[in-house]
This record gives structure tokens, sequence and C-alpha cells, in this order.
């Protein structure tokens, strides 16, 4: 069964949300990305947002963020607009992995995690015993603890990732976006950071992606929605968009969709042209 | 705490006392104090040498208030505010050095560099040409020149929010620009006029009174509490303006707040003494280092200007040199060298450049 239509299958409409958005109209300049999108992030899932190149799921997830300010409609965080909210408050509710960050030269993995603790700090709190506690936290979960007296320069591409994901965690938030976190990283490292995102998952955290790579999405998500042209055009669990008429209909690609092996969930697995 | 050391490695220590809890480094802590101390010395010295022949004793009378009045209108009219306004316009010049390269990421992006100097010399120039005479005239001209080439730099440099290299490369481009406007406007300036303005723009304290200090004064009062505020927001855009925001950090107020900061700093300092190069764009980079810290520090890059500025005036001042040479040429000297240094091993590793 195929749910191409943006009003989302009932199996998400009971779920709680705390992220949604409404009537959102985004982009940059006087260029239009996003017009009048709806989005409900279900609460405690994996949501993966999908799509080609230049679909606006960045410029959608950047909104989410409140990096983007919309030009009409609303991000609603437990129903009231983010761009209401004091940014520190958000920023204690929804944490951010940007597509792209500089570690300052020579920064230690320690110093780069602590600077996830800035939404809870103030002028005279600087450094306290709750977020000496979030910083090892985040460090053991990631599995960067071993790191941590180490410069960030000298780490491997995954290691450096997996610190920045570290920094996102000690910010403490329930909400979690991830901007691309899987680019420029070799195959093993994307599975472990995915398998990372799972688990953080497990422990009850929302997280919110945007990916690439279109069997990842359907294997890891728990909730995906792919997006053409700055709108939704299916969402639902992988089982329930990830089809062969999805695939063409969002990335105009002719594939065929068997059962993963390892997973039982859909793959992907583009045509050959045919021979001529 | 052992679990601490492990965390941070062993130069790095909680305190918390009451409601006041932060992380200390050690290193910045005692590099801070030992640059401090190395500013009270050079400046010490040069209270105590000098043409006049007056020694640590006649120094410490005049001080005192028992020296004769010849003694005491050497060392509290002449000397003592030109030491003082080292002391400070260096940690100016370094302050403004400080959030102008954590602004734009870039050890280049220093206020001489990116032309607020430059725009304060033809502010001045400006001045001098609209025919404006008499003490004010040129600090004023200087200030006015040095915030609307901020203003300009800011606003080309605008697109969608602003970014470090482009102002760097919009800084420049307005620097050359500015450069040759004031060659022109040198050459249909008065002889007098022109002597007058060209001296002032080779950067000297020589010259330097009371009256320049109090503004300079009344500027860092006010300007280094609110850097001091916005200084952890500072470092943490250091890490990219998605990432900042992310942390909850209000990204244009805080550029605003540290840019208007860094160009009063500037301006204050260029006004009384004129462009004195190099300091803002040194001192940052050498604390930097020395601390061993990966962000842009205020206290200990203020330390270090402090430091820097006296030991020039010092070098400026020594009898060894025939010619009584301004101190903007010995900074110029100096950090000409940094700055061929630091193109070669920008070019060399990517670091440092982001």
């Amino acid at each position: 069964m195929t749910t191409l239509h943006p009003d989302l299958g009932t199996a998400c409409a009971k779920t709680a949300v705390r992220l949604a958005a409404q009537g959102l109209t985004a982009g940059y300049d006087q260029r239009t990305v996003l017009s009048e999108l709806n989005l409900r992030i279900p609460d405690g899932s994996f949501t993966v947002i999908i799509g080609p190149n230049a679909c606006g799921k960045s410029t959608l997830l950047r909104s989410l963020a409140r990096l983007i300010r919309p030009s009409a409609g609303e991000v609603l965080l437990d129903g009231s607009a983010i761009t209401s909210l004091p940014t520190k408050q958000l920023a204690r509710a929804v944490g951010l992995l940007p597509q792209s960050s500089v570690a300052p030269e020579g920064i230690t993995v320690t110093d780069l995690v602590s600077r996830g603790r800035h939404p809870h700090q103030s002028l005279l709190k600087r450094w306290g015993r709750e977020d000496e506690a979030a910083v090892r936290q985040a460090l053991e979960v990631t599995g960067t603890a071993e790191l941590a007296t180490r410069s960030v320069d000298e780490l491997s591409g995954g290691q450096r990732q997996r610190t920045w994901i570290a920094m996102a965690l000690a910010q403490q938030t329930p909400i979690l976006l991830l901007d691309e976190p899987t680019t420029y990283l070799d195959i093993a490292h994307q599975i472990e950071v995915l398998e990372l995102c799972t688990q953080l998952q497990r422990q009850g955290r929302t997280l919110v992606a945007v990916l690439h790579d279109l069997n990842q999405a359907l294997r890891y998500a728990t909730h995906l929605v792919a997006m053409r042209s700055g709108e939704i055009i299916a969402q639902g669990t992988p089982e329930q968009i990830g089809t062969a008429e999805l695939v063409q209909e969002v990335f105009g690609v002719a594939a065929r969709v068997i059962d993963d092996p390892e997973t039982g969930r859909p793959l992907v697995i583009p045509r050959a042209p045919a021979p001529d | 705490m052992t679990a601490t050391a492990e965390l941070f490695g062993p130069g790095s220590r909680p305190v918390r006392i009451g409601p006041f809890s932060a992380a200390v480094e050690h290193r910045a802590v005692v590099v801070t104090a030992v640059l401090l101390l190395a500013a009270a010395a050079v400046a010490w010295w040069n209270m105590i040498s000098g043409s006049a022949m007056l020694g640590a004793s006649e120094v410490i009378d005049s001080l005192l208030g028992r020296a004769d009045d010849g003694a005491a209108r050497v060392v509290l009219e002449w000397r003592a505010p030109r030491v003082v306004f080292t002391l400070l316009g260096g940690a100016a010049l370094a302050l403004a050095g400080a959030v102008f390269q954590s602004q734009t990421r870039n050890p280049l992006g220093s206020p001489d560099i990116i032309g607020f100097s430059t725009g304060a010399y033809t502010g001045a120039l400006l001045v001098a040409a609209a025919g404006f005479t008499g003490l004010w005239a040129t600090p004023v001209g200087a200030v006015l020149g040095g915030l609307t080439t901020g203003a300009a730099v800011y606003l080309l440099a605008w697109k969608r929010g602003v970014s470090g290299l482009r102002i760097i490369i919009v800084g420049i481009g307005v620097s050359i620009f500015l450069g040759s406007f004031n060659t022109y406007l040198l050459t249909v300036l008065s002889l007098e006029a022109a002597m007058s303005v060209a001296t002032w723009g080779a950067g000297s304290v020589n010259d330097i009174a009371w009256v320049h200090v109090l503004p300079l004064l009344v500027i860092i009062a006010a300007a280094l509490p609110v850097m001091l505020i916005h200084a952890r927001d500072m470092r943490l855009m250091e890490m990219g303006d998605d990432a900042a925001a992310g942390l909850g950090i209000r990204l244009e107020r805080v550029r605003m707040v540290q840019f208007v900061c860094g160009i009063l700093l500037v301006s204050v300092v260029t006004a009384a003494a004129g462009p004195i190069a190099f300091i803002a764009l040194v001192a940052p980079q050498l604390a930097l280092r020395l601390t061993g810290a990966s962000s842009v520090q205020l206290i200990p890059a203020a330390a270090m200007g402090a430091v820097l500025l006296t030991a020039s005036d010092a070098i400026a001042r020594t009898e060894m040199i025939p010619v009584s040479l301004p101190v903007g040429v010995v900074t110029l000297v100096l950090g000409g060298a940094y700055l061929v240094w630091l193109l070669v091993t920008m070019g060399r590793s990517r670091k440092g450049v982001s």
C-alpha cells in the first residue's frame, strides 16, 4: 500500500508530536524553496528526510532549527512558534548537528563537547557539576571518552563526526536534528554513525536527519519523509512508503524494491538500462 | 578531582564558589600574569628613561609629589600619559584585533588589514582638507572615518548575514581604495596641513597628553565589560554560524556588538596616536599561541597588546637610534615581518584559514 499523499497516514497521527511545521513557507532571499509545507515529527522517532538534490530537505531541517526564518507559516515546538521562544530555551529543547562546522585549531575533544553545554550555562554558572556529568555521558555514549584529551585535528573522520555528535548530545535536548551526518564518511563510519543514531532513538530521543543514501534511510529510519521540489510527496514507515513507485516519483529512477535479506526492510535496486 | 583531569587533561580545574562556577585554564592564567608583569616592567623602564635624565628616584619622588616643579612636569605631564597611553592603547588595539579575528575566523581579519585604520586616516585627512583645525579636529575625523569605513565594509560584505572571508576581501579592497585616496588628499592639502597630518599618519605617541588618555580610558571602561560578556558567544561562533545558532546564540546581535566595540577601540587609539599598525594583528595570535588555547582569548590578548606597544615605544625612544622614531614605524617593522611569516605558513598548511 502506498500513501502518496501529504496528509500522513493514520499511523502517526495518533502519536505524540512535539515538533511540527505548519503552512511553512521558507527560502533564501527572494527564492521560495518550501511553500506551505505541513509536517509532524512523531515523538521518539528516527525521522529521515530524503529527496533529490535541491528538493528543499536541508532547507526544511534548517527551518526546524530556526536557522532560516519562515516567510509564512510556523515551526511549532509543543504548540508554540519557535520564533517566539528565547534562543537559549529553544537550544535546550532542539539540538543541531550542522552540515559543516569548523573545529577551532588545536581544540581538544572535551573542550569541543563542553561547548554543547552553552544553552545550560550563564554568566556566573559556567561549569557546574551537571555540565561535567553531561559531557562525560556524551563522551561515553559516542565512544569518544578515550579520546577526551586528544586534539580534534588528529582524529579520523569518523571519530570527528562522533565528537560533533557528542557535542550535540551534551546539549541534552530531547530532539536532535542532523544535517547529512554521514556525508564525507566512508561506509564503515557511515554505519557507525547511523547505528549510534538508532541507539539514541531507542534511548528515547527524537532524531530528525537528512540522508542522501536511500537504502540507509530505509534501513535505519522509523519514519520516512520523501520530498521533491519543496513538497512532501509521502511519509510513513519505510515499509509503508518504500516502493518502486515512490522511487520513480521522487527521484525519477526506475528501480526494483526487494526485501533486505538482513533486516526485512525495503531495499532499492536501480534497474539496469535496457540493452540496445 | 582526578576524574576531571582525565576529562580535560592536567591543565584545567573546575572552580565552584557559591553560584559561580568555571573551568580555569592554568596556563592562560599564568601567561596573562607574566604578560602583565612584563608590561608593567617595560612601562616602568619607559618612565625612568628619557632625554631629561630623570631616573628612578626622581620619578618616585614626582609620583609621591615630593619632586621640584621641573621634574614633576616631565614625569607627570610628559612621560606618565605616554606610558599609560601605550599600555591602554596596546590593550585596546589587541582587543579590537581579537574580536575581528574571531568574527572573521581568520588571523588576517584585523582592523589594520581590513581598512579601519586607513579609514580613520582618511577621516583625519578629510577634516584637514575641509580646513578644520584645532585639538579635536583630527580625533573626531578619525573616529568618524573609522566608523564609516566599518559600516561600509559590513554593508558591502553583507549577503544573508556576514561571512568572515567576505569581510576580509571587501576590507582589503576598501583599504587599497582608501589608501590611494589618502595619497591623493595629501597632495591637495596645504604643505603645513599635510606635514601635520602626515606626522600623525605615521603613528606616534610623542605628543600624547592626559587629554588623549581620558577618552581612551572611557571607551575601554565601556567596551571591555560588553566584550567580555559576549566573549564566550564569540568563541562559539568560531565553529560556524549554524553550530553557534544551534547552541542558542543570537549571531547578528553578538556580531554587531563586537564590531562596534572593536571599531570604537581602534578609532579612539588612532585618533590620538595615528594608525599604529600590526598590534591588533599580532597580539591576539601571539597570546593564542602562548596560552595554547584554541579560540581567541580577550584578556591575554589585551595583556600582550600592552606589552607590544610599550616595548615598541621603548625601542622607538632608545638613544642608540639617532633619530626619534614614531612608534608606528617600529610596530610596522616588527609586524611586517610577522605578516610575511603568517602568509608563508598559511600558504603551506591550510591551518588557521577556514
